[in-house]
């Protein structure tokens, strides 16, 4: 639990207007606040989550990296660490660019908007076990893609999802998720899009801007905090996809939690899983950092 | 309205009009609805039963078999009307849940679990956890389990630590329609693999180029058990102490060139029934309770038959499903008597009617079997009386290492089927890998290899 | 009903104002239209894609199971039957599973917004030092496999009695929803300007009065959309609740992961079944995400 509570906020260091009328309470009001996630965090969590590293690094004699060895010993790692990047680098730019588009044509209050809204965040109902079922159902050989070929006479059928066919393997991955996933996206950029005040834009429209520059130089800026929100969100929850890879292609398109649950439940060897969850874990909190650092909002400072 | 003109202060700095006290009110709905919601937390303390277990003197089976939904409703049936002393509440689960479930269970020395079943690999792992079961053994003498299978479960140091609960074994289901292209004077029901090869090849050319033969190599497909069960001992005679040999290479070279007779879907195949019954494949070899919906509906147009045999005879592989009681138990001795209970030779019987798992006991098969068993218990029957027919265990004695032993055959068959690498090199790297795990764990070899006690098991 | 009163400014009824008219000159008048069509074409094309899905799952879940296996399969509904649906809800413990489902996601979604909205508006007002380690903290769960926590955090509830209730897998599944709420709330208290809290508090209000009142109300649609995660994260979540249960299963946990070696006709029933409580809980708060989407415009 490093630094969040014992890195004492400071809030005097960087006091604005607000805070320097702020009754100065005994303890910082950020303690306060954050705090109680803390505590919860740490009484349940900490202990688990310590347990679940230290595996990694523990054998039958005490502190081993034979479990470190093994996991980049085995082929199906390196495969799933490129497939896991290879996704997270195509999936995420993809997703952003949809959910971004579909922000915006809500945003242009089209007829039946409420209703095309709520049928955008329909794949938010869905688990990720039923979502793998119905993309399986939909690429699967006798499945309803090649169904409404055949019945549209071409061909009787083609082998999406077999091994020799990696590009439509990834195709179907790639599509699968970017239909789960990026409803969350959308609802963040949405609850975004609520403050900011068209207004602006429309000053903008009227001094005549176009609708790209609008976008870049009002819209965009303003949804900066949605928008690096849902990033750290979704890389960190697209680096624990598997369950929609699994269904749809087995082992033939390996993902790092994939791995981690096959070590776990198949082959039964915690430390190797353990190992490979180290790996996740450490991706996804340096992708975190980064985010963090490199789209610090600067329009943040005078909000305060 | 009170909040009204507080707010409505505030929220003339933005926009005027009476927005602030109407959020108010959403918001006020919003607790409201969240309080209503909130409600049966009050009354239900805890959360409401999934599984029967509220009943009065109620004890918790873990299992992993019969979790597709209707097998547990008929099991369920069977637990009600057949064993008597009180409600047992049956949770079936992934295997995952059920390792997870035992281990955390007994480490913190709060077993609320009275009774779990699972096939031999599903327990195996966890033979230290288990009550020693010795004396139950003994009082079940009359059930005449045979010795191969109650040698099944003495895990830990000769004790036993599950009681014999079901079997089952694999055995090849066939359409009638793909007969047409069985070559002339072969036998269905005594392959060869060579002419096993040569249907399916003729079979698929006869069907346009589609292939007709699936394996379930899915995820959760069993084909492993295919080449440590039948396409090894069929071809070596052994399944380790010949894992290297020529005649393993050959076995593997046959494999190759089957694969490329077989539907590539079938790497995405869990249980062979649902591409048989969609008419995806005609030919499938997979575990009887997975392919027993297949011939369900029309059992006249479906053949069971034997697996094909190969130079050193019929490879086949015997499936244990066993019955063991937690250390620390609770009502340790109500789930003696639920293992008493179930090994009996009507419920075992009944077993078989309902969910297609056959007995371990001693209990002649009545001939009023649903027409799918039927035809399931004729290939049985046919395959463990075949002339030079060799039972192979599934592994034995290797604790948690099962899934990685059992993984090191199926990377043998995705880098030799789907990457096409040579075998012998296959072959090599893979033994090496096995050895490193038999090397660790020294137990004697199991069947087909050479039973020898003090031996350690491991790839010459 | 409240709602009802304040509703017409704020709902944006299908007959409202069209999109490329207000506030353009005439003269842009048929480009204006040539973008409303399309703008339609565009929510359409996305409309096909996001719901096709579902209208699959929803139409294998009401086939016979006989013509899932068809081939070709049909693409509209022709042999509707409700059979596997029935035999899916007559199961054991569905019921029970439902309302143990409902009361998880409801107790996640308390818990986690009285703790992650505090905390939101702490990450958003306040420039403290420890603001971003704590906001990798908070993800530390999250980046972790849940099947390599599984084991350890049972350990924990068993010890605490707790294992086996509906409350472990609550917390368990706050503790998954903790981030996204922390993380999306601050992104939407960033937005709320400061000087409506202070001009608050300029009028006598206390700083939590002023933040009840004034910031509470702008930032409901961040609000409610770390409401929709928890709950739908609670909803869906499988692999934990299986270990952190035994008797007491939540629905999916419950269905989901017995049903995936049944036969497809009753995986696709459970599939369907799982999502229409989900659609209903988005649906009532889709009106609170958009709740400011009229405000500005008038």
């Amino acid at each position: 639990m490093p630094g969040a509570v014992t890195t004492a906020p400071n809030p005097a260091a960087t006091g604005s207007g607000a805070r320097r009328r702020r009754r100065r309470a005994r303890i910082p009001a950020p303690v306060l606040l954050i705090a109680p996630s803390v505590v919860f965090l740490a009484a349940l969590f900490l202990w688990p989550i310590g347990v679940g590293v230290a595996q990694a690094f523990t054998g039958a004699d005490g502190a081993t990296v034979a479990h470190l060895r093994r996991m980049v010993d085995d082929p199906y790692f390196w495969d799933a660490a490129r497939n896991t990047a290879l996704l997270i680098v195509v999936l995420i730019p993809l997703q952003f660019a949809f959910a971004l588009a579909m922000a915006l044509l809500l945003r242009e209050r089209p007829r039946l908007s409420s209703f095309y809204f709520y049928v955008w965040c329909v794949p938010l109902a869905i688990s990720d076990l039923a979502a793998g079922l119905v993309w399986l159902a939909i690429f699967a050989d006798r499945g309803y893609l090649n169904s409404l070929l055949a019945r549209l006479g071409l061909g009787d059928g083609y082998a999406w999802l077999s091994y020799d066919n990696q590009a439509t393997v990834f195709l179907a991955v790639l599509l699968a998720e970017l239909w789960r996933a990026t409803s969350l996206v959308l609802v963040i950029v949405v609850a975004g899009l609520q403050n900011v005040p068209r207004d602006y834009d429309e000053a903008a429209a009227v001094f005549g801007a176009t609708y790209w520059q609008r976008l870049r130089h009002v819209i965009l800026p303003q949804l900066r905090p949605s928008l690096q929100v849902a990033l750290i969100l979704r890389t960190i929850l697209g680096l624990q996809t598997f369950a929609v890879a699994q269904a749809l292609t087995g082992r033939n398109f390996p993902l790092l939690v994939g791995e981690t649950y096959q070590w776990y439940v198949m082959l039964r060897n915690e430390g190797v899983a353990a190992a490979i969850a180290l790996v996740i874990l450490v991706a996804s909190i340096g992708t975190a950092v980064v985010y963090l650092r490199v789209l610090r909002d600067p329009a943040a400072g005078s909000l305060r | 309205m009170a909040p009204r003109t507080r707010s409505g202060t505030v929220g003339t700095l933005r926009s005027p009009g009476s927005r602030p006290a109407l959020r108010l009110d959403r918001r006020r709905l919003l607790g409201l609805g969240l309080t209503a919601g909130a409600a049966p937390l009050l009354t239900a303390c805890g959360g409401a039963s999934t599984s029967g277990s509220d009943e009065e003197g109620a004890i918790t089976f873990l299992s992993t078999q019969f979790t597709p939904v209707e097998e547990r409703r008929r099991f369920e049936q069977i637990l009600r009307e057949r064993v008597p002393g009180g409600a047992v509440a049956y949770n079936p689960v992934e295997g995952n849940v059920f390792a997870s479930t035992i281990t955390s269970q007994v480490a913190a020395n709060r077993v609320q679990i009275s009774l779990v079943g699972g096939l031999h690999g599903d327990l195996a792992p966890h033979a230290d956890r288990f009550e020693n079961l010795d004396e139950l053994m003994a009082a079940l003498g009359d059930r005449r389990f045979p010795p191969e299978i109650a040698a099944l479960g003495r895990l830990s140091g000769g004790a036993t630590t599950y009681v014999p609960w079901m079997q089952a074994s694999y055995v090849l289901a066939v359409h009638k329609r793909a007969l047409e292209w069985l070559p002339s004077g072969v036998d269905v029901q005594n392959l060869s693999y060579d002419q096993f090869l040569t249907w399916v090849t003729a079979a698929r050319r006869g069907n346009g180029g589609r292939p007709v033969f699936g394996l379930p190599c899915g995820p959760k497909g069993l084909y492993h058990r295919f080449f440590q069960g039948y396409l090894l001992p069929s071809f070596t005679g052994g399944q380790i102490t010949t894992f290297r040999s020529p005649e393993a290479i050959q076995a593997w070279r046959y494999l190759a060139e089957l694969w490329a007779q077989t539907a590539p879907a079938s790497t995405n195949f869990d249980s062979m029934q649902e591409p048989l019954q969609r008419g995806e494949v005609l030919v499938a070899w997979d575990h009887v309770a997975r392919l027993v919906n297949a011939p369900a509906g029309k059992p006249d147009d479906w053949v069971m038959a034997p697996a094909p045999r190969g130079p050193k005879g019929l490879g086949y592989m015997l499936v244990v499903a066993g019955l063991a009681i937690p250390r620390g138990a609770p009502e340790a001795d109500r789930a003696r008597q639920v293992i008493e209970a179930l090994t009996t030779p009507e419920v075992q019987l009944e077993v078989l009617r309902r969910n297609a798992f056959f007995p371990v006991v001693d209990a002649p098969l009545p001939a009023d079997l649903p027409p799918a068993i039927a035809l399931e218990a004729e290939a049985i029957r046919r395959q463990q009386a075949a002339e030079g027919a060799i039972v192979a265990l599934p592994p034995v004695g290797l604790g948690a290492r099962d899934g990685e032993v059992s993984q090191i055959f199926k990377n043998c068959f995705t880098e030799i089927c789907l990457d096409r690498r040579p075998v012998p090199q296959v072959l090599d790297r893979q033994a090496r890998e096995l050895n490193r795990i038999l090397d660790e764990l020294a137990v004697p070899c199991w069947r087909p290899d050479p039973v020898g006690a003090g031996q350690p098991c491991r790839v010459p | 009903m409240s709602r009802g009163v304040g509703s017409p400014p704020h709902r944006r009824s299908p007959g409202g104002p069209e999109p490329g008219r207000r506030g353009r000159p005439a003269g842009r008048g048929r480009a204006a239209r040539r973008r409303g069509i399309a703008l339609h074409v565009a929510c359409i094309a996305v409309t096909l894609f996001m719901g096709l899905p579902i209208y699959l799952i929803a139409l294998a879940a009401l086939s016979s199971r006989e013509s899932l296996n068809r081939f070709p399969l049909p693409l509209v509904p022709s042999d509707v039957s409700v059979e596997t649906m029935r035999v899916f809800l007559e199961t054991t413990g569905v019921v029970a599973g439902f309302q143990n489902s409902v009361e998880v996601g409801l107790l996640s979604l308390v818990l986690s917004l009285a703790l992650g909205v505090p905390a939101g508006y702490a990450v958003a007002r306040y420039a403290f030092r420890g603001r971003q380690p704590y906001q990798l903290f908070l993800l530390l769960t999250r980046a972790l496999p849940i099947v390599v926590l599984s084991v350890p955090l049972a350990r924990v509830f068993l010890a605490t009695g707790l294992y086996d209730t509906t409350y472990a897998v609550a917390l368990l599944h706050t503790a998954l929803a903790l981030p996204t709420t922390v993380l999306i709330t601050s992104a939407i208290f960033v937005a709320v300007p400061v000087e409506h809290e202070e001009a608050a508090m300029v009028f006598g209000a206390t700083a939590p009065v002023a933040f009840v009142r004034v910031v509470l109300p702008q930032a409901l649609p961040g609000i409610a959309a770390a409401a929709i995660f928890t709950f739908v994260t609670s909803w869906n979540e499988v692999l934990g609740a299986a270990v952190l249960t035994l008797g007491r299963r939540t629905l999916p946990a419950q269905v989901l992961s017995t049903l995936a070696d049944s036969p497809l006709a009753f995986r696709f029933a459970g599939g369907f079944a799982l999502v229409v409580p989900a659609l209903v809980f988005i649906a009532f708060m889709r009106r609170y995400l958009l709740n400011m989407w009229g405000t500005t415009l008038r």
